[in-house]
């Protein structure tokens, strides 16, 4: 260990610092459809789990609990290797013309993060005092306009630093992509350690990415916090 | 296919799935998992409680170290710890280390930097006053720490603690990338050898982790009102 002698160069220039650089795109990439997705898919289940309607209310706290209390690994799995029995062949057939492994990639993460993301939403909507909406009702706001005007733009301050922590988890998760053999950067490191035997300097370079990422992006929700929410109490 | 649906795969290897080789090898499975899961946890509550006691420090030269080492290992995915610790480990120890080792090594400094960060949480709950009264009775800041403010603050931790064994057992699953046999690794195993089941034997695998920890996430809920029913009285 301590004879050992780095080579920083491998991972610094040529055709193994490209390869870090593409894993780096593909991490990007597929954090950020799933972000997306995830964002959009859970938004439906928090409407579905505050639903008047008991059946849709059951449907989406089920939904919850079984993601929420199982494995990203097997999601993964059961996408990745399961699909071609769950979906529909056509689906299937398209998805494999093009990247199979990356759509199962944001399909797993995208369910999996969904179930985390609608129960921030949830409590960000909960948060909000019940006054608020009696006195919106009682002052003439339909209950639509009540929550677009009222609810809505107080709930929404209040969810966004947990939200995206929540969409760092997805980055920091994006990496066991690499059990189904998308490239993205934590295959990379690895492609580049057993072609070098750089191992060391291979996972250094790839942690300090995820660090940078990590702690510029808390670093901003810790000045939201400061900056926007203290200043009006609501936190 | 049969008319089983596939279920008969999952039937078949049942003993596989529960504890693996045993007792013809090592022992794997879900007895493994819950091997991991268990041990890790107990460890990494000790660690936290020591690191989140010198994350509420008075002296700022101990609490910013180990607060910047806390939030770069929260800032990096388990998979890149546990890669590292396969590499350092041995590296480190001077000898092999078995993968199951490498593994709960590497959950236990991940799920510490977690703990330390419900220890500090939990202590700094605790209203003020405690710490007044108990200096002014004449007791040292250490013993006012260990023996008035801690018990009080790890009660107001337990349900958090559950939550974070919760996530432990389903961070097991990721010991899978260094080849120890836990139920993950069992069941793309079983996947491999029978080829035309996938969906029904990650379903399986997938409900058992759920039974598991859908358990101990309603513990967790059980105890969170059992607490705040004793606040509010």
């Amino acid at each position: 260990m301590f004879q050992y002698q780095f080579d920083w160069s491998v991972v610094l220039t040529g055709q193994y610092a490209q390869w870090i650089v593409d894993g780096i795109k593909v991490t990007i990439q597929l954090s950020m459809a799933s972000i997306a997705l995830s964002f959009l898919m859970g938004l439906i289940i928090a409407v579905m789990r505050m639903s008047q309607v008991a059946p849709i209310r059951g449907i989406a706290h089920g939904y919850l609990e079984f993601i929420r209390n199982t494995p990203l690994l097997v999601q993964f799995f059961f996408w990745y290797f399961g699909s071609y029995q769950i979906l529909p062949q056509a689906v299937n057939d398209w998805l494999n013309a093009r990247d199979f492994e990356f759509a199962a990639a944001v399909i797993a993460l995208t369910i999996y993060t969904s179930a985390f993301i609608a129960e921030d939403i949830r409590s960000g909507i909960r948060s909000i005092p019940k006054e608020q909406m009696e006195a919106a009702r009682s002052s003439g706001f339909s209950y639509i306009r009540s929550m677009q005007h009222i609810i809505l733009p107080q709930a929404v301050r209040l969810t966004i630093p947990p939200l995206i922590s929540q969409f760092l988890n997805l980055t920091k998760n994006s990496s066991l992509a690499m059990t189904i053999g998308v490239a993205e950067l934590t295959y990379q490191a690895r492609q580049v350690e057993s072609y070098t035997f750089r191992g060391f300097e291979a996972f250094t370079a790839a942690t300090l990415v995820y660090l940078v990422m990590s702690l510029v992006i808390t670093g901003l929700v810790t000045l939201y916090d400061r900056k926007v929410l203290s200043p009006t109490g609501m936190k | 296919m049969d008319s089983w649906f596939g279920f008969q795969v999952i039937w078949d290897n049942m003993a596989h799935f529960l504890v693996g080789r045993y007792p013809s090898g090592p022992i794997g499975g879900l007895a493994l998992t819950l091997w991991l899961a268990v041990v890790s946890c107990a460890l990494s509550i000790v660690i936290g409680i020591f690191v989140g006691l010198l994350c509420v420090s008075q002296n700022r030269f101990i609490t910013y170290p180990v607060l910047a080492v806390v939030n770069c290992i929260r800032g990096i995915p388990l998979l890149m710890v546990i890669f590292w610790m396969y590499f350092l480990l041995p590296a480190f120890m001077g000898m092999v280390v078995p993968e199951s080792w490498t593994v709960i090594a590497a959950l236990t400094i991940f799920t510490s930097a977690y703990m330390s960060q419900i220890v500090q949480a939990g202590i700094e709950g605790i209203p003020r006053g405690q710490t007044e009264a108990g200096l002014s009775t004449g007791l040292s800041r250490n013993r006012v720490m260990v023996f008035i403010v801690l018990p009080q603050a790890v009660r107001n931790m337990i349900p958090s603690f559950v939550n974070q064994l919760v996530s432990l057992i389903k961070d097991t699953s990721l010991a899978f990338i260094v080849g120890v046999a836990e139920l993950t690794h069992v069941a793309t195993q079983v996947n491999n050898r029978t080829m035309v089941y996938p969906a029904q034997i990650f379903l399986f695998i997938a409900i058992i982790y759920f039974i598991l920890c859908f358990m101990l996430t309603s513990y967790s809920r059980h105890l969170e009102q059992k607490l705040a029913y004793r606040k509010a009285i």
